[in-house]
């Protein structure tokens, strides 16, 4: 099953579910007293995932690690290894 | 009733967020450490640098990769693919056969710039080693990494090992603010809508079993950066298990790097189309 059929399965299933709530097929006590909530539920679940979805990508920009020492060890590298290098015989253009 | 509804909603959305948060963060502490025991001697890594105009850079990566090969002891080479570069990148690579020599060092040019996955199979009819390095020659990828991949291999016989800068001690050097958010965004849009099983999708320092990475290029249609995203999903796709060790990417010592819009493009056009096929 590819990934696009598994997402048309599960929100078809959740689809199926929220329609026979809101066309009363299956009676609830909890959809009578709220009816609208009900109705804008997939709206809700949406906007709250995408909520979620901005908080975790910009906590992880945020935490994204500046690898700082790296990069400065690497510096240290390269003039360490022109200098082996030309002492090898290699020859810089 | 109204204030029940709403509580069970937060409470909710504390469940999924809590977890995801700070996930795959302390997964990998015990990379590094692992497998030093068991150095099985016919074991050869083969260490693929595609190159194209390079020839500052690859007497770097080389005299690099030399370093940390012989002080972790594992049997190597390393296969220059030089794609014609007019830079002079393949005097180099003949001088560095000079050096390391030629059982060490190969250099198996092409005539004229062709595409990353073409470079791969050209490479590996040339590998004697049965696991095959990938890493980029420019610099961003650090050869120290390449023995705590072979550790990471061996502690589980990981059929693929990739490289990460989205866990744990992983990172990146010089990237902006709208870099990282593009990165970190498009990265976890492709978690939600391919549930990869591996962290970092785009990245190219890899380790992978030799028949394994033979099928992976065989089955593989896009080009570019791509490509790289669609090896490690038909990875998952074809059932091979995916380990990964946190690497620092240092974004370009020489030379400059891009994100455009045309990279944006082909990267959703990609993601799409494997949504849609695996």
């Amino acid at each position: 099953m590819t990934k696009l059929l598994e997402w048309v399965a599960v929100l078809g299933a959740l689809g199926a579910v929220w329609l026979s709530l809101v066309t009363n097929t299956v009676e609830f006590g909890f959809v009578r007293q709220y009816p609208t909530a009900v109705f804008y539920s997939p709206v809700i679940f949406v906007g709250l995932f995408g909520i979620y979805a901005i908080i975790v990508v910009l906590y992880r920009v945020f935490t994204f690690n500046d690898c700082e020492k790296a990069a400065a060890e690497l510096q240290e590298e390269i003039v360490e290894a022109r200098a082996d290098l030309a002492k090898l015989g290699f020859r810089f253009k | 009733m109204r204030n029940y509804f709403f509580g069970l909603l937060a409470i909710l959305l504390f469940a999924v967020l809590i977890p995801n948060l700070k996930r795959d963060e302390n997964k990998f502490e015990n990379s590094g450490k692992m497998g030093k025991e068991s150095k099985s001697s016919e074991d050869k890594y083969s260490i693929l640098l595609p190159t194209y105009n390079e020839v500052e850079n690859l007497p770097i990566i080389v005299w690099l990769i030399v370093k940390y090969m012989e002080k972790s002891g594992y049997n190597y080479e390393v296969i220059i693919i030089d794609d014609g570069s007019p830079d002079g990148t393949q005097d180099a690579a003949k001088q560095l056969q000079k050096i390391y020599g030629e059982n060490k060092i190969l250099l198996k040019p092409r005539e004229k710039k062709l595409g990353l996955g073409t470079a791969y199979i050209h490479g590996m009819k040339h590998a004697s080693g049965n696991f095959i390095l990938i890493m980029d020659a420019d610099l961003s990828h650090h050869p120290k990494f390449i023995p705590q991949f072979i550790e990471k291999q061996k502690s589980k016989d990981y059929d693929v090992v990739s490289g990460t800068r989205y866990v744990g001690s992983g990172g990146v050097y010089g990237w902006d603010f709208r870099r990282k958010l593009i990165s970190r965004g498009a990265n976890f849009l492709t978690q939600l809508l391919l549930r990869p099983g591996a962290s970092d999708l785009t990245g190219s320092f890899r380790l992978y079993k030799k028949d394994v990475l033979e099928k992976l290029i065989k089955s593989c249609v896009s080009k570019g950066y791509v490509f790289q995203m669609e090896m490690i999903v038909r990875a998952r796709q074809f059932n091979y298990t995916v380990g990964e060790v946190p690497i620092t990417f240092v974004d370009r010592v020489y030379g400059e790097s891009k994100l455009g819009g045309s990279e944006i493009f082909q990267f959703a056009k990609a993601l799409l189309y494997l949504f849609a096929t695996t």
